[in-house]
């Protein structure tokens, strides 16, 4: 794509901070030649016909999409395509169409709604602009956030938008007729008048020449066609016949593959290594030291497994080694009692209401999750003469072009191919497996290695959703509402320790913006509220894990809600609703959850049922869950789940979404817990890191509010309101407040 | 000593330590990267295969057990450009969703059709014991019942038709 303007590969320095400071450098003139939009075509010298950014026409009539968000399972190989579809009127599952992710980095596929916090609808101003133009620099490609089609809404209707007029005005022209004379249907530019047809592909590359339409005509979302239907994902046949190509199922010519062993204890460094056993071992080929671990690259990776496990390695545990999960237990229960804190919110005088011995005041505690993606963490690269090149499940390219930046000596050039994902929720935005693999190729000169972490190094060097304590405090009303809450978290700060590990620079920590994520806009009417948080910094390492701050926050405000709501005599979803008078948009689906989960019906003996109602993401979500007692366990019986998420692109996707983020929660609230002791991770594969299995799943019924409000996220928002909504079940089930997770940890047994 | 055995149909042959999991003969060695790796420890369920038409999972079962076998992967469930009754039943109920643990998913559930035609749900419960992260549970449950039902329908009229 010659004629798009490319990100210059600035070599020398990490790559945000070398690449905006050389932007900055080189000033506004420089930057506003920087396309942030995409729209011009192009005619490749092999013929290919690129005409946007993201519509690839080939010389025999197949048609790309070139869509650069990671597909992981949340539907983005499907969604965003059919976004491109609706205006370009084809049809996403003809044979000759087909999806890619591709490996150049163009400044116009950074997810802006990740990189500016804004949707692109709302983008405007100098400092947009600028934002734009750094961030597009900086190639900010990232799949995460629950971002992917809020931020392609509208520019990908627009690309497809643009491109049907091309095409059209190239065929009208073709014709010698005006461009009213001519539409656009199945991949075809039809002559009105006389029925005559040209395929796209007759006319792609006059269309290629036209000059687009920056505010081409779009669709009122009456006339959808496409978007707002549900459509079978194309990336489904190939996921069953064993034929999707994941990180780990690249295979090149000559490869070799790597073991790692890294230090047990965070942030422990390699001192000595005594590789003589390992040397032993059938296929054996080297010993990589990877600083904070070792890979053994062997033939296949039985022989790299079985002589990493044969490696004598001392380490230089550092500081570390004497972290338990008791001690930062202690630590952040302390922080939220006597810690430096930083108040976020403050409205009313929250503190002179809630300071009398009539406050309600309740603690919780969750603990570290790990991410557990089916697919370990891998990546496969390859060096030769100063090219890389790299292929990994990523949901962050750009940790691929770092990774060769800092530690290829000479670097000439950098390709990173973003295979499908086997997982991701959150743990492949991060660098460190990359990093592993870019080290052991550059001890193997020349020989392609996959790199890939076993389950028991995966789980052990996950980075984890932090362990967090709560103390809620509320005044209340004459009629039990609150009058005035007091909200304090303690935790590590996943920006602090997530830019450790990937960026040049610190974020995060105290007033990290990210720690409160849930309750930095609470919907219920409250009128006096304080948020703030005080953080510990610990070399345990915290990351983004699916909903990440929501998840956590919504079980301390949901269950404290609930708290309230008992405590008041009221019922649990009617004290919600009736605080919810505010918000137009919770209070409907508060309303639409009672009537869908028939919430007034009676339970029945040995039968519980609790409700939370969460916004994140842009999008609000209400669950009902029944829960009843079976021989002394709990079984849970069904969820019930409404989402708003505003204009709906793919509705089975939601459902889906809906489906894996109550699974992935669920699991978490019965069985998750990652405890540390000596200063590294106790559990290490699934019989320790258990899992909900298909027998224990329940019933789970989604319903999808109505709504041509703009897109909100679909990925994530199913899973925070699952935490406090199975407490409250049990609470209503047995009498029992439980305050902290997992559920399992209070000798709760499930079925 | 090489081990030699049929994959798909097809004679191959490994020349590897005999404690070598099947798994990885067939990733690494044969390049079949359907069957995938997921625990390593035979409990996740992610590289499950038939062995002379037994649901096996492959990371704990060694190359030497299997020799003169015969090996089904994921590829080899269908003729090419074809594809099983479960296969379609996965389509049509969309069921994966990452995808990763499905070919031990379709691998464990044409076990039990094999086995249990018209499998209850606890019969389901009981042979599905694959994980998955995200959550495609209820779909593989409803994909399984979809998929019976198709299969006795084509067992009724093929006796039709023979009939």
């Amino acid at each position: 794509m010659v004629k798009f303007t490319r990100r210059g590969f600035m070599i020398g320095g990490a790559v945000t901070g070398g690449t905006i400071a050389g932007a900055l450098a080189l000033g506004v003139g420089f930057l506003s030649t920087v396309d942030t939009e995409g729209l011009e075509g192009n005619v490749r010298s092999d013929g290919t016909i690129d005409l946007n950014a993201w519509i690839t026409i080939q010389t025999d009539g197949r048609i790309i999409f070139s869509i650069p968000r990671n597909e992981m399972g949340q539907g983005v190989y499907t969604a965003l395509p059919m976004l491109i579809a609706e205006e370009l009127e084809i049809d996403i599952h003809d044979p000759n169409f087909s999806v890619e992710h591709p490996t150049e980095t163009l400044p116009v596929y950074t997810n802006f709604v990740l990189a500016l916090r804004k949707r692109p609808e709302m983008i405007g101003g100098a400092a947009d602009w600028l934002g734009q133009k750094i961030y597009g620099l900086v190639g900010f490609i990232g799949t995460g956030g629950s971002t992917s089609v809020v931020d392609a809404y509208t520019p990908l209707r627009r690309a497809g938008a643009a491109a049907r007029e091309m095409l059209v005005t190239a065929a009208a022209n073709r014709w010698g007729v005006p461009v009213s004379d001519c539409y656009a249907e199945n991949a075809h530019v039809i002559r009105r008048s006389t029925g005559e047809k040209l395929s796209y592909g007759d006319v792609a590359a006059d269309a290629a020449k036209v000059t687009p339409n920056k505010k081409p005509k779009m669709k009122a979302a009456s006339e959808f066609k496409v978007i707002g239907k549900p459509l079978a994902r194309i990336d489904i046949p190939s996921k069953t016949r064993g034929e999707a190509k994941f990180g780990i199922d690249t295979v090149l010519e000559g490869m070799k593959y790597a073991a790692v062993v890294q230090s047990p204890v965070f942030g422990g460094t390699v001192r000595m290594i005594d590789d003589s056993e390992a040397k032993k071992v059938k296929g054996y080929r080297r010993t990589v030291d990877l600083g904070d671990g070792v890979a053994v690259v062997a033939d296949n990776y039985y022989y790299a497994k079985k002589a990493a496990g044969l490696l004598n390695i001392e380490y230089d545990e550092g500081t570390n080694n004497a972290l338990s999960s008791a001690k930062i237990s202690e630590m952040l229960r302390a922080a939220v009692d006597t810690g430096e804190t930083h108040t976020f919110i403050d409205e009313g005088d929250t503190l002179a209401a809630t300071s009398g011995d009539d406050a309600f005041e309740a603690r919780y505690e969750l603990p570290y999750l790990a991410h557990a993606c089916m697919e370990p963490m891998n990546a496969t690269a390859v060096v030769r003469d100063g090219h890389c090149e790299i292929w990994a499940s990523s949901q962050v390219p750009l940790m691929m072009e770092s990774a060769a930046k800092a530690h290829v000596q000479d670097l000439k050039s950098v390709v990173a191919h973003t295979t499908l994902s086997g997982g991701g929720f959150g743990r492949r935005a991060e660098g460190d497996f990359i990093v592993h693999a870019v080290k052991v190729a550059v001890a193997m000169p020349g020989v392609p290695v996959q790199t890939i972490w076993s389950r028991e190094e995966d789980i052990q060097h996950d980075t984890y959703r932090p362990a967090v304590a709560a103390k809620v405090r509320a005044s209340l009303n004459a009629d039990g509402t609150p009058e005035a809450l007091d909200y304090k978290i303690a935790l590590q700060s996943v920006g602090l320790s997530f830019s450790r590990r990937n960026l040049p620079i610190e974020m995060g920590g105290l007033k990290d913006a990210g720690n409160i994520e849930g309750v930095r806009e609470i919907p219920y009417h409250i009128e006096k509220k304080r948020i703030s948080n005080s953080t510990i910094d610990i070399k345990v390492p915290v990351g983004n894990w699916r909903s990440v701050g929501y998840s956590y926050n919504a079980f301390f405000l949901e269950s404290f809600m609930d708290e309230l709501a008992i405590k008041a005599g009221a019922d649990p979803l009617h004290y919600r609703k009736d605080l919810l008078k505010g918000h137009a948009r919770m209070h409907k689906l508060a309303e639409r959850l009672e009537q869908v989960s028939g919430w007034g019906t009676q339970v029945g003996e040995g039968k519980g049922r609790g409700v939370a109602i969460h916004a994140s993401f842009r999008s609000y979500v209400g669950q009902v869950i029944d829960i009843s007692l079976v021989d002394g366990a709990v079984k849970i019986d069904k969820i019930t789940c409404v989402i708003d998420c505003g204009q709906v692109v793919n509705p089975d996707t939601v459902a889906a979404q809906m489906e894996s983020g109550i699974i992935y929660g669920l699991t978490a609230a019965m069985y998750g817990e990652i405890t540390i002791e000596d200063g590294r991770a106790v559990q290490s594969n699934f019989p320790d890191y258990e899992m909900l299995r298909l027998r224990q799943t329940p019933e789970i019924v989604v319903d999808i509010i109505n709504s041509t409000e703009l897109p909100g996220g679909v990925g994530e928002p199913g899973t925070p309101p699952v935490f406090p909504a199975l407490a409250n079940a049990y609470f209503n089930l047995t009498g029992k407040r439980l305050r902290s997770m997992p559920l399992t940890k209070h000798g709760v047994e499930f079925n | 000593m090489a081990i030699s055995f049929n994959m798909n149909g097809k004679a191959v042959s490994v020349d590897d330590d005999g404690e070598m999991p099947l798994l990885w003969a067939i990733r690494d060695n044969l390049k079949m990267t359907g069957t995938k790796f997921g625990c390593g420890i035979g409990y996740c369920g992610a590289c499950s295969v038939m062995v002379n038409g037994e649901l096996t999972r492959s990371c704990i079962t060694p190359v030497e057990d299997v020799a003169g076998a015969e090996i089904t992967t994921i590829e080899g469930l269908a003729a090419e450009g074809e594809a099983t009754k479960v296969q379609e039943a996965w389509i049509k109920e969309q069921v994966p969703q990452c995808g990763y643990c499905q070919s031990g998913m379709i691998m464990a559930a044409t076990s039990l059709l094999a086995e249990v035609p018209n499998p209850t749900d606890d019969d389901i419960d009981a042979a599905m014991t694959n994980i998955c992260r995200c959550g495609s549970y209820p779909r593989v449950r409803k994909a399984i019942k979809r998929a019976a039902a198709a299969m006795q329908t084509s067992v009724a009229v093929g006796e039709t038709a023979n009939g």
